[in-house]
């Protein structure tokens, strides 16, 4: 076998991050993938529809100005009875519900992503030093971890908004409504992630490769980040894309209990929630947009977290 | 160099705490169990040399390696590797620099390397943490180095673990093992994971940068081919204890211990010599509830009533009454290993 030119360490320092990302197995494992490729084009085309939300939607459904009560529950467009203005329809407030999907996809998303991003950090880093360090540190964690698990999400939101609203009583809801839910969900979700990630922890400890590098003296901490992360954040990628779902739809209920985001900005939760007291009085379409929506980008986030974690693991390459 | 012996190990002892969780233990009524993997051992490596320790499963072995690295802390007794302890507590600053020269190789070479690292990188990893290169260039250079010196191509360094073989696996263990210029390497059952076949290699390629490099072993094996193939002197464990060290020419040719004799005489000799080969009697007792006595007094022909009261005290590398008695007869030559 000759060494290829990459190996050598000058050819090494040139090559440019592109170039090491063409000759990676990610990208050829990602085309290899025809699943794969639609759920990621989808989850782009979705988020990009988020961020370009108010280029794109024909109203601001946030602004009441734009908002006409007499144009409520009108049919979707193709639909008899529906107004050309309204591609997909409007609920019961008069609001135009492709824009109220593009926009309410932000909140949702940012919500999640939040809640998600927080319960994940909190879990990881809880998870791993139970894991690692054992002893008396590992009972405390997961004991709180057992009793965290005995409050439902609900009640950790309600509690915090409480506390939240006596600690800022000048302030107005709509500026804490965001920071209440998104810690809500990332202190409701987080013992998932440090139950799986303690689990696997426990379980690489003690291979030798571990013992190996505690025995060139490199510190716990770095050991920690460095051998033992890798090996156990595989199936938490997963979790992360499941829990982006679950973290949507419980700000969809949180935000109904009236704890959550005011109804003047929708999120595709709320609008699900709107849509479902209409849904039997024959106004389909405000619950089957978002929520087509909804399911499309869980699914989508799901496939690409899926072979996220195939694709990160080099023995499955 | 000088001519004083490189490790030095003085009454190690390893006590294991077995007991079942605190609840359990005050509902049942029951006392703490606690478990003596090791118990006063105590050996001298010249620099070197390969000193190797045989014993049965659940002898104590790799228990007296992971505490001669410094991966376990011992209950009690010393260890000096070159006159620095490694268990003093005073002696924090020049372990740390000691650490360099000291290197383990593990049994299982599937374990023993991250699997989410590329060779290159687990091999430099001690030359990154003991600053032994300048640059980046320099680290891969001597990856480089380090790999051929294992027979291994540089441009393996790219690939990930679970791309090679076993025996090629060990040999990147041992690349990573030699790349902080370690002079004093513990080998923990390193071929016993491995195809017959392929152990062969790897213990000569480990004779051979011993003989390149100067290297010393400590060779944890159950394997008496492969000890006979490698080691100078040979310590026999046995529940823990040391019960015979000897010159590796002795124990094969005169073994003195009544367990080492079993040992070697339960050996399938390949030669088809017609040998009478004697299975070895009984199983090593539990190390919980250990015989009284002699801890080896319920399988030794040899054992009277002083075996069963009082343990015997190491006299001349041996330790066991038999012996010192002159009871156990001329130490008779044993055919052994067919290696």
């Amino acid at each position: 076998m000759t060494p290829e030119p990459a190996t050598t360490p000058t050819a090494a320092a040139r090559a440019s991050a592109w170039a090491r990302l063409r000759d990676s197995d990610i990208l050829a494992s990602f085309l290899a993938s025809k699943v794969t490729m639609v759920s990621a084009f989808v989850t782009v085309v979705m988020l990009a529809g988020a961020a370009f939300a108010p280029w794109i939607a024909p109203t601001n459904p946030f602004d009441p100005a734009s908002v006409d009560l007499l144009n409520s529950l009108l049919p979707p467009r193709w639909v008899e009875g529906g107004d050309p203005q309204f591609l997909l329809g409007t609920d019961n407030q008069g609001r135009d519900l492709w824009s109220a999907i593009l926009y309410g996809m932000r909140v949702s998303l940012i919500v999640g992503v939040c809640g998600v991003a927080i319960a994940a950090t909190l879990g990881i880093s809880l998870g791993l030093l139970a894991g690692y360090l054992g002893g008396r540190l590992d009972a405390f964690i997961m004991r709180v971890a057992d009793i965290q698990l005995t409050f439902p999400a609900i009640l950790i939101a309600l509690v915090i908004d409480g506390v939240v609203r006596a600690l800022f009583k000048g302030v107005a809801r709509e500026h804490t409504a965001f920071g209440v839910l998104v810690v809500s969900i990332g202190l409701s979700f987080w013992v998932q992630y440090a139950r799986t990630i303690r689990g696997s922890t426990l379980v690489e400890k003690n291979k030798d490769y571990v013992q190996a590098a505690r025995l060139i003296g490199i510190p716990a901490p770095l050991i920690m980040l460095r051998h033992v992360l890798p090996n156990v954040i595989g199936p938490v990628l997963v979790i992360l894309t499941i829990n982006l779902a679950l973290a949507i739809i419980t700000e969809a209920t949180l935000s109904f209990l009236g704890v959550g985001l005011p109804p003047t900005q929708p999120s595709l939760g709320t609008l699900i929630r709107i849509g479902n007291d209409f849904l039997f009085s024959g106004e389909w379409w405000i619950v089957a947009f978002p929520g087509i929506t909804l399911a499309a980008f869980v699914l989508a986030v799901n496939m690409v977290g899926d072979w996220l974690r195939d694709a990160l693991n080099p023995k499955l390459r | 160099m000088t001519d004083a012996p490189l490790v030095q190990v003085t009454g190690l002892r390893r006590v294991f705490d077995v007991s079942k969780p605190w609840l359990d233990r005050v509902v049942a009524r029951e006392p703490r169990q606690t478990l003596k993997a090791v118990d006063g051992v105590s050996f001298e490596i010249r620099r070197g040399e390969t000193f190797a320790l045989v014993g049965e499963s659940g002898s104590g072995k790799s228990t007296v390696a992971r505490m001669v690295v410094g991966l376990l802390p011992p209950s009690a007794g010393e260890v000096v590797i070159d006159g620095v302890s490694m268990t003093d507590r005073k002696d924090a600053a020049r372990r740390a620099r000691l650490r360099r020269r000291i290197q383990m190789i593990f049994q299982d070479p599937y374990a023993s390397l991250d699997p989410r690292w590329r060779v290159g990188d687990i091999v430099a990893e001690p030359i990154r943490a003991f600053n032994l290169a300048r640059d980046r260039r320099e680290v891969e250079h001597r990856v480089g180095e380090g790999l051929k010196l294992v027979g291994l191509d540089p441009a393996d360094a790219r690939k990930f673990p679970h791309e090679f073989s076993g025996g090629q696996r060990q040999r990147i263990a041992i690349a990573r093992a030699l790349a902080a210029e370690s002079d004093f390497i513990v080998c923990d059952e390193p071929t016993s994971a491995l195809d017959v076949s392929v152990q062969a290699q790897i213990l000569n390629l480990m004779r051979d940068l011993q003989d390149r490099l100067g290297l010393t072993y400590l060779l944890i094996s159950h394997n008496l081919a492969v000890v006979r193939h490698m080691a100078t002197t040979i310590g026999v464990m046995y529940l823990g204890r040391l019960v015979e060290v000897s010159p590796a020419r002795d124990v094969f040719a005169a073994p003195r211990h009544p367990y080492t004799r079993m040992l070697l005489d339960a050996v399938p000799d390949l030669a088809m010599s017609g040998r009478p080969r004697t299975p070895v009697q009984g199983e090593i007792p539990n190390p919980i509830a250990p015989p009284s006595g002699c801890t080896f007094h319920p399988r030794c022909g040899l054992a009277d009533e002083r075996c069963r009261r009082e343990a015997p005290a190491t006299i001349e590398g041996v330790a066991c009454h038999a012996v010192a008695e002159g009871r156990a007869g001329a130490a008779r030559p044993a055919r052994a290993a067919g290696g």
